[in-house]
C-alpha cells in the first residue's frame, strides 16, 4: 500500500497527535468474488456514506472493538469486470481493507481489498508539490550536505507548523510564550488572535506572531466566549512543542 | 444521499482580540529555522513505496537524515 505518510523528525514528532485523528482520503482497487452490476455496486457504496460501525480487523493495532467512523465522502470511480476503483474520505483510524469487506458482505458476493494509495493525511496530499520519495530524500539530503544551501531542505522537509495547518489556532503574545513552554494553561490576556469554530473540549493549536506552534491545548470556551474574556484560562495546554527559553520568562515566580 | 464535509474543508476566519508586535530577537519563523533547527522541527511529506512497513519507512528516513528519533503520522500498510 502507497502514498501520504507524514514523517515527523526529532522535535515534530509531537505533532502526531494531531495528524492521527485527522481526516484521511484514499484511491482503493477492490476486487469482487463475483460478477455484480455497476447500478448495484453504486447504489451499495452510497450506503456506506456517513457513520458506519466498523470492527478493527484481526491485524490490527488497535483493540478489536465496534467503532463509529465517519465517511464524509465515497465515490466511484470506474470498474472493469470484478475491480472497483473508488475513492473514499474519513475519518483517521478507518480501515479501508474492513471497509471492502463489508462492501462486499452487503453484496452478498464478498470482496476485499486490492491495492490502496492514501492520496491524503489531514493537511498533507498527493500532488501537493510537496510529496517526495525516498529516493528524494536520499538525494536532497546528500546535496544539502554538499552545497550547505538552506534553500535545498526546504525542497523536502517542512516546518511542522504544516502539520497544523487543520487545527484551529490561537496567536498569543511573546509575553505568553515561555509560560505555555512551562506547561502553564494560556489565559484571556495572553490572547492576540483566534481562528473561528473552537469550541468546548477542541484541540486548538497555539501559536507565535511569527507563527510558530508553541503548543497543542485544549480549548475550554468557544471562540465567541475567547475574543470577549478578559481574564481566566482559555485553554489547557496538552503538549509543548517549542523548547523552553526560546521567548523570554516574562512571568514571577510564586505564581503557576 | 447523505454527506458531510471533510476536516480538511472547513474554512477558519481570523479573528482580532488585541494587537501587539513581536520581537525579533526571539524565535524564528517557522520557514526561516537555521538549517539543523529546522530539520530538528520538520515534517516530510513522503510518498510511501509498497512493500516495508510505515515503521521501517520511518527507520530508513531515520538513517538517511542520521537522525536519533523519527515518527510517522497514521500507519499505512504494507
Amino acid at each position: 500500500m502507497t502514498g501520504v505518510l507524514p514523517v515527523t523528525l526529532e522535535e515534530s514528532r509531537k505533532v502526531v497527535q494531531a495528524l492521527l485523528y485527522s481526516g484521511k482520503e484514499y484511491v482503493c482497487l477492490m476486487k469482487l468474488h463475483d460478477e455484480i452490476t455497476e447500478d448495484r455496486v453504486n447504489a451499495v457504496l452510497g450506503e456506506f456514506e456517513d457513520e458506519i460501525y466498523q470492527r478493527p480487523p484481526l491485524r490490527a493495532s488497535v483493540k478489536r472493538q465496534l467503532r463509529i467512523r465517519r465517511i464524509y465522502r465515497l465515490d466511484f470511480l470506474e470498474m472493469d469486470g470484478r475491480n472497483v476503483l473508488f475513492k473514499v474520505g474519513c475519518e483517521g483510524g478507518t480501515y479501508i481493507r474492513k471497509l471492502c469487506y463489508d462492501i462486499g458482505e452487503v453484496l452478498g458476493c464478498g470482496a476485499h481489498m486490492q491495492e490502496l494509495r492514501r492520496t491524503r493525511a489531514g493537511p498533507f496530499v498527493e500532488g501537493s508539490g510537496n510529496i517526495v520519495t525516498l529516493h528524494d530524500v536520499a538525494y536532497f539530503f546528500m546535496e544539502w550536505q554538499r552545497q550547505k544551501e538552506d534553500e535545498i531542505l526546504r525542497k523536502f522537509i517542512q516546518p511542522m507548523e504544516n502539520a497544523l495547518a487543520l487545527v484551529a489556532k490561537i496567536y498569543i503574545r511573546d509575553s505568553a510564550v515561555d509560560a505555555v513552554c512551562h506547561g502553564a494553561n494560556l489565559t484571556a490576556p495572553g490572547v492576540l488572535s483566534l481562528e473561528t469554530g473552537i469550541s468546548h473540549d477542541s484541540i486548538v493549536a497555539v501559536l507565535t506572531l511569527k507563527g510558530e506552534a508553541v503548543a497543542l491545548a485544549r480549548a475550554v470556551a468557544s471562540t465567541e466566549e475567547i475574543v470577549n474574556m478578559e481574564h481566566g484560562v482559555v485553554a489547557e495546554t496538552k503538549r509543548v512543542l517549542m523548547r523552553r527559553g526560546t521567548y523570554p520568562k516574562c512571568w514571577k515566580s510564586g505564581e503557576i | 444521499m447523505p454527506r458531510s464535509i471533510g476536516p480538511w474543508e472547513i474554512e477558519r476566519k481570523l479573528l482580532v482580540k488585541a494587537e501587539d508586535k513581536t520581537n525579533p530577537r526571539y524565535g524564528h519563523k517557522p520557514d526561516e529555522r537555521p538549517a539543523e533547527e529546522y530539520i530538528r522541527y520538520g515534517v516530510i511529506n513522503l510518498d510511501k513505496p509498497a512493500g516495508p512497513t510505515s515503521h521501517e519507512v520511518a527507520a530508513w528516513v531515520k538513517r538517511i537524515l542520521k537522525l536519533e528519533r523519527v515518527g510517522h503520522g497514521g500507519t499505512l500498510e504494507t
